[in-house]
């Protein structure tokens, strides 16, 4: 499984990965509808740190397509309540 | 997924298959999907090139109000030395301002220079997908059969397509904040240019309100000055001085 953080680098996870990121994923949400910003930043630091941990950087000419894209690090509260939408410098 | 990672998924494929919306003939497709990286490459430099020409805005802002600082503390002792401690104690509330202000810009300027640094890092990316796209793209066409190089061209072409889309959106992201910065920022210097960092007063450009007090006090003394010189001029004339009649008077 390919994760990308996203202003940084692409990971290759062990499959077995997908479940446990998947869930904390969803707690985070849940978090951020309930508006419990602390509970929220645990879960993402969280989820961080298990791509880190288990994942390996692909090589910088390595052209891969990722299955799933995670927020910017520093991704806010505010922002997590929003869409990560914009348009940016890439025309759609 | 549907939670973070699904909605960032969303946000970001959706862009690249729209940049990639364009596969015809897969050989065309490979040298039209290179010039238009290479092309979407020069967007990316301009962008990381304006978020460091904000950042260097910022911190000129920040420089000038560094000299604020500095000039409303010579004010409060200025007017400090005159016995203004009322004008002191308006100077020293507004340097109080400033610094407080001069901390937080400081912190978002570096707080901007480590974006760029992730910017740039993230463009060598960049210029190392293209390049192995380019690469492939030869093997591609040298080696497979149109079927098969469909295959392979979209999975590159996803990899260096993704890359450009979380870059331009990382780009982007870090211009809303120089924006944000921005607007604070002159918001200050429009305090600090009409001398109201407090509610104290309402004069306009160049000088301030304690500038204007202080050089009022600095004129009188100069008349006060000018005057004591006078009187020791003519106090060191002749015996019949008008401070002499001054003296007759006082009898």
């Amino acid at each position: 499984m390919i994760v990308r953080i996203a202003g940084e680098s692409q990971y290759r996870l062990p499959d077995g990965d997908a479940e446990r990121l998947n869930e904390l994923d969803n707690r985070a949400v849940a978090a951020v509808e309930a508006g419990d910003e602390t509970g929220f930043q645990e879960l993402w630091q969280q989820m961080l740190a298990l791509v880190e941990a288990d994942g390996v950087e692909l090589a910088d000419d390595e052209l891969l397509g990722s299955d799933v894209i995670l927020p910017p690090r520093d991704v806010t509260f505010a922002e997590a309540q929003g869409e990560f939408t914009g348009e940016g410098l890439i025309p759609d | 997924m549907a939670g973070l990672g699904g909605r960032m998924s969303t946000v970001i494929k959706a862009k690249v298959s729209k940049m990639l919306d364009r596969a015809e003939d897969p050989a065309e497709t490979l040298d039209y999907g290179y010039q238009k990286q290479l092309e979407l490459l020069q967007n990316v430099k301009k962008g990381i090139a304006d978020v460091t020409t904000s950042k260097k805005r910022l911190q000129m802002q920040s420089q000038k109000l560094e000299q604020q600082v500095v000039k409303l503390d010579t004010q409060a002792r200025q007017a400090l030395s005159q016995g203004r401690e009322d004008l002191a104690r308006a100077a020293l509330e507004r340097k109080t301002v400033a610094q407080t202000e001069l901390q937080s810009l400081d912190s978002q300027v570096e707080e901007l220079a480590r974006q760029q640094e992730q910017l740039t890092e993230n463009e060598k990316k960049l210029r190392s997908k293209i390049e192995a796209f380019r690469s492939k793209k030869e093997v591609i066409k040298a080696q497979y059969s149109a079927a098969e190089a469909q295959v392979r061209i979209s999975e590159a072409a996803n990899g260096v397509g993704e890359q450009m889309a979380d870059l331009g959106l990382a780009i982007q992201r870090a211009e809303d904040k120089t924006e944000d910065m921005k607007a604070r920022a002159s918001a200050v210097e429009e305090l600090e240019a009409a001398g109201t960092f407090e509610d104290l007063t309402q004069l306009g450009s160049g000088q301030d309100d304690i500038d204007r007090e202080l050089n009022a006090l600095g004129a009188q003394s100069q008349v006060d000055d000018e005057l004591a010189a006078m009187r020791a001029e003519l106090g060191s004339g002749g015996g019949e001085s008008p401070q002499l009649e001054g003296g007759e008077e006082s009898k």
